[in-house]
């Protein structure tokens, strides 16, 4: 097949060349309005809902500021441990489009409110790779089309396209990295991290739902190779429509294979946006420019300039959260992880859901146990994020504290769990319905000790003789005779002191 | 007052807003008769002069009846409550059309209204309909409106001045007795400069912009015209003040323009400073205009003025950076007249895509003059020119500014003609848009500075027997400045020539 043969093999890549890459995420905030205009900023709505004269660029309508979306911007500026511009201004980005109803984006274009700063991204193997940003600005999003009668909703071969202008005027905060250089064969990995840790960012500082599945974060993906040692940076693509942290890591090694392809078959990359295709994990080249796209950017003149004072930054600074690096680390101390421990925590997205249910009673090492665990085995059979899992960590805490009382046994518990898990109620009520509980009632136990002891003399006669190490035999026996339903500690007891061995 | 008004109850259309106002509050006559008389005027005069656009008698005889029954009540809205205003085309209003004068918002009507029209209805002041314009506020003679030309009622074979020159003429044809004009580089004044009224172009941020359909943004500005310096100050003070839905507005109090027109009514301007603009004068200005410009110098010099000449060295170059600014800007406002959710749409056929239905409607909604600046503001915006066009012209615009700032150290006010001829005749300066352009010259350095400024008439040029106005140029926020010194000229001038200037205005023809 030609599309093998247009691919490098990914180590052959890594030996000619240095790939550099470039992130551009979109963020859309959750402010309660949108960014010129006082519309619901809310996703799901019907069709142009969601609308008025200055989201929809009638004539005479003008934009005016949302403060509440100035701050976001600053919060992650600073979260970025990027400066904060003095003063700045929006711009016009002028271009036609449809969705976009004034035919120009109101952006930010020589004058970011944020500059210059660094996220420093944990990779799987627990080190720590630093991107550098170049700023995050604001603006406004456009519309949605949505392309009828073509192929995938594309709009090569629609017959016709329906507008929707809900989503017009969302506040957006695009952050953009520096070239991120170095990562050699840990490119994607890095590329995945970023996004990841910038998404973990951002959902603990409350300013955006960080939904990629919705878009209301959005990857744009910028790859060139650099043939090894040169220092010089090649011609690089932006691969677009990455809508999950996966496809982000698989687009760029599609694109490091695919460039190095064409580079070591003597070919030019061309400077173009491209397509990533979920299905196939490979990119097709998007609509091609027959010119360079010229926005005529100028200053916003319905705008007046943003100057925040030094007094809102720092106190905006003071309402930072615990950032998650800083979390994990104190975590980290708290729970007396090692650095797998914590990694195994952070990679299975257990981090919150096991804060949260040490938070609900349970102790760090029980929460840790089930999430990772028990319950990361159910969401991967089901093929689910551990978070949609429909158990919550006050559930969990539950029926860890059910255990430590001693009315279940871990057997018991993940019964429960299972049962919780299947949608019958709290732990307490699965309890009840199921008739799950520890066989605690001593006579109960003693006939069914009297029973395995009966059923296996040979072994009795070995603990009487003083081998109590004989014991769990007959224990795993009236065990899986009360169906697990004992406390196995108890059934012990009991066995030795019937044969005298107290 | 005079015959000129006829057609409609002369008497009353003859009268200015602040003698109308008194008689409506005194009872002496009611709103609804004064909106209906200036109606009746409108029937009898507006197929000769074209002021109109849109002429909303069942809204404006409704709101007059609203005005009335307010006052009966007790409650009179404002001091203007009751008086009908003719609005030009470009303010949106929910309940007329906003054509901005373009085959493109043809039958176009807006959801909402303009603040400005929001401010007039809360007000009580009753709008008659909406006045004609150079399409989308771009020219200098209402020749570019897709509807046909206005005329001025001075000399019909004339324009009305441009932009606004169908407010302007409805003044003068006393078919309303106040009107509402927006001025981005002289569309309110020069329009008045020949037809005899006032106009202002208030300090930018004055009047809310929510609502004004926008040319160019950093230089738009709406503001008031009247038949004297008092009937502008007090509708002036009705639409003017903080909007937040105008980023650019200001929030500071309104300058107190009605109590300075009063005060400048006394005709004393001792102890104030006038500047003569040093640059504005000589060759290219009409023979007669200097004269009358000179007469009102030395007129406001015998009011006690003190008068110096002062340069201001950058203004030359205003006309040049002015026509780089506004169609950048303009070319980057028009472009969401692109047929998809309002407006013309042309072409879409079925077999057409967006691209071609968006071309083929922009080509057939817009006139060559609007094409032109949407072109020239798009080259100056693109890729390599951006710098040496728009970057050089936004230097130029605050040099002029430090040019203004300088002066106004020396003077309280600049002076200069408001234009450097009279009405010139239609057609006349349609195959040459530099002679066109060169009519806003005197009246551009106040929009690209942001400052107040006004045309208030100075009489007829000897040559033609046209009218004249004198500019009067005031700091950011200190428009009172203007109508102190306008109120105590007008004041002089009337005394001097044994009346207002509109009592000369040649008597319209009455359709019959």
């Amino acid at each position: 097949m030609t599309a093998v043969a247009e691919i490098m093999d990914y180590d052959e890549v890594l030996e000619r060349f240095d790939p550099v890459l470039g992130l551009e995420v979109h963020v859309e905030l959750s402010t309660d309005t949108k960014m010129f205009c006082g519309c619901p900023n809310f996703f799901g709505s019907d069709p142009n809902t969601q609308v008025c004269p200055v989201c929809l660029g009638m004539p005479g309508a003008l934009p005016v500021v949302n403060g509440k979306a100035v701050e976001s911007a600053i919060r992650i500026g600073l979260a970025l441990n990027c400066e904060v511009a003095e003063q700045c201004r929006f711009a016009r980005k002028n271009y036609f489009y449809p969705d976009m109803p004034k035919n120009f984006q109101t952006s930010q274009y020589d004058e970011p409110i944020v500059f210059e700063g660094h996220l420093d991204v944990v990779l799987d193997d627990g080190e720590t790779f630093r991107v550098g940003i170049e700023r995050a600005h604001m603006e406004e999003d456009t519309g949605k089309s949505l392309h009828v009668g073509g192929a995938d909703g594309r709009i090569h071969g629609a017959e016709h396209s329906l507008l929707d202008y809900n989503r017009a005027g969302v506040p957006l905060i695009e952050i953009v990295t520096k070239p991120i250089t170095g990562a050699g064969h840990r490119a994607p990995e890095v590329a995945r991290a970023y996004v990841t840790a910038l998404r973990d960012l951002l959902r603990s500082m409350h300013v955006s739902d960080v939904r990629m599945d919705q878009g209301s974060l959005r990857c744009d993906a910028n790859v060139s190779l650099s043939p090894k040692g040169s220092g010089e940076f090649g011609t690089r693509t932006e691969t677009k429509n990455v809508n999950s942290l996966r496809s982000v890591e698989r687009a760029v090694r599609y694109e490091m294979r695919r460039h190095a392809a064409v580079l070591a078959s003597g070919g030019e990359i061309v400077q173009e946006t491209r397509h990533f295709d979920e299905s196939t994990a490979s990119t097709s080249s998007g609509r091609p420019k027959e010119t360079a796209e010229d926005y005529r950017y100028f200053p916003e003149p319905d705008l007046v300039p943003i100057a925040p004072s030094q007094e809102w930054v720092e106190q905006l600074r003071t309402t930072l959260p615990e950032l998650p690096w800083q979390r994990r680390r104190r975590v980290q101390q708290d729970w007396q992880l090692s650095d797998e421990e914590l990694r195994d925590l952070v990679n299975a997205g257990a981090l919150d859901l096991v804060a949260a249910t040490v938070d609900a009673g349970a102790s760090p090492a029980e929460a840790r146990s089930w999430w990772v665990a028990y319950l990361s085995q159910q969401a991967n059979e089901r093929g689910v994020d551990l978070a949609s899992l429909p158990i919550t960590p006050e559930q969990v805490a539950r029926v860890v504290e059910l255990v430590g009382e001693g009315t279940l046994t871990h057997k018991l518990a993940r019964q429960v769990v299972d049962g919780v898990l299947a949608g019958k109620g709290d732990p307490d009520e699965v309890v009840a319905a199921e008739g799950i509980e520890v066989v605690s009632d001593d006579s109960a136990l003693q006939s069914a000790i009297d029973e395995a002891l009966a059923a296996q003399p040979d072994v009795a006669d070995k603990i009487r003789g003083g081998k109590v190490q004989a014991a769990g035999a007959i224990v795993g026996a009236v065990m899986k005779a009360t169906q697990g339903q004992a406390d196995a500690k108890r059934v012990r007891e009991l066995v030795l002191a019937s044969c005298g061995q107290e | 007052m005079t015959s000129t008004a006829s057609g409609g109850d002369a008497e009353l259309t003859g009268l200015s807003a602040s003698e109308l106002a008194a008689k409506i509050s005194a009872g002496e006559t009611s709103s609804e008769e004064v909106t209906r008389a200036h109606l009746d005027r409108i029937a009898a005069v507006d197929p000769e002069v074209h002021a109109f656009l849109h002429v909303d008698a069942d809204g404006a005889v409704e709101a007059a009846r609203g005005a009335d029954e307010a006052r009966s009540a007790g409650g009179a809205a404002s001091p203007l409550a009751g008086v009908p205003l003719a609005l030009k085309d470009v303010l949106t209003t929910s309940d007329m059309p906003t054509t901005c004068g373009s085959k493109m918002l043809e039958d176009w009507t807006s959801p909402y209204d303009s603040t400005v029209v929001q401010r007039l209805r809360a007000a009580g002041v009753v709008v008659l309909g909406k006045t004609n314009m150079d399409e989308f506020a771009m020219g200098s003679s209402t020749e570019n409106s897709a509807y046909g030309p206005t005329r001025n009622p001075w000399d019909t074979d004339r324009v009305p001045g441009g932009s606004g020159g169908g407010s302007s003429a409805a003044l003068a044809a006393f078919e309303a007795p106040l009107a509402i004009g927006t001025d981005t580089g002289g569309s309110i004044r020069q329009p008045a400069a020949v037809t005899g009224t006032v106009g202002v172009k208030p300090t930018y941020g004055g009047v809310s912009r929510h609502g004004l359909v926008a040319f160019s943004s950093s230089l738009d500005q709406a503001g008031p015209c009247g038949r004297t310096v008092l009937d502008a100050a007090l509708l002036h003070e009705v639409i003017a003040g903080h909007d937040p839905m105008d980023a650019t507005s200001i929030d500071a109090p309104v300058p107190r323009v009605t109590a300075a027109a009063r005060e400048g009514a006394a005709g004393d301007l001792r102890g104030v400073r006038v500047g003569v603009v040093r640059e504005f004068g000589g060759q290219g200005y009409q023979e007669g205009v200097q004269q009358s410009f000179r007469a009102a110098v030395d007129q406001l010099t015998e009011l006690g003025a003190e008068v110096v000449e002062v340069s201001c060295p950058h203004f030359e170059h205003a006309l040049s950076a002015y026509y780089l600014i506004a169609p950048s800007e303009c070319s980057s406002n028009l472009a969401r007249f692109d047929a998809m959710r309002y407006g013309l749409r042309v072409g879409d056929d079925g077999s057409r895509s967006t691209e071609e239905v968006m071309s083929l409607t922009r080509e057939a909604g817009f006139g060559p003059e609007v094409k032109r600046r949407i072109m020239l503001g798009t080259y100056a915006l693109s890729a390599g020119y951006y710098e040496a066009y728009y970057g050089q012209a936004q230097k130029v615009r605050t040099l002029v500014t430090r040019d203004f700032a300088a002066a106004f150290e020396q003077v309280d006010v600049l002076v200069s003609p408001t234009t450097p001829t009279t009405a010139f005749r239609i057609g006349e300066r349609v195959e040459d848009p530099m002679a066109m352009y060169l009519a806003d010259l005197c009246t551009i350095p106040s929009n690209l500075a942001g400052n107040a400024s006004m045309s208030v008439p100075s009489g007829l040029s000897a040559e033609d027997g046209l009218p004249v106005g004198l500019q009067i140029m005031a700091p950011p926020m200190a428009d009172d400045r203007l109508y102190r010194i306008g109120a105590a000229y007008e004041t002089a001038r009337d005394a001097a020539t044994g009346g207002t200037l509109l009592d000369r205005v040649p008597r319209l023809e009455v359709a019959s």
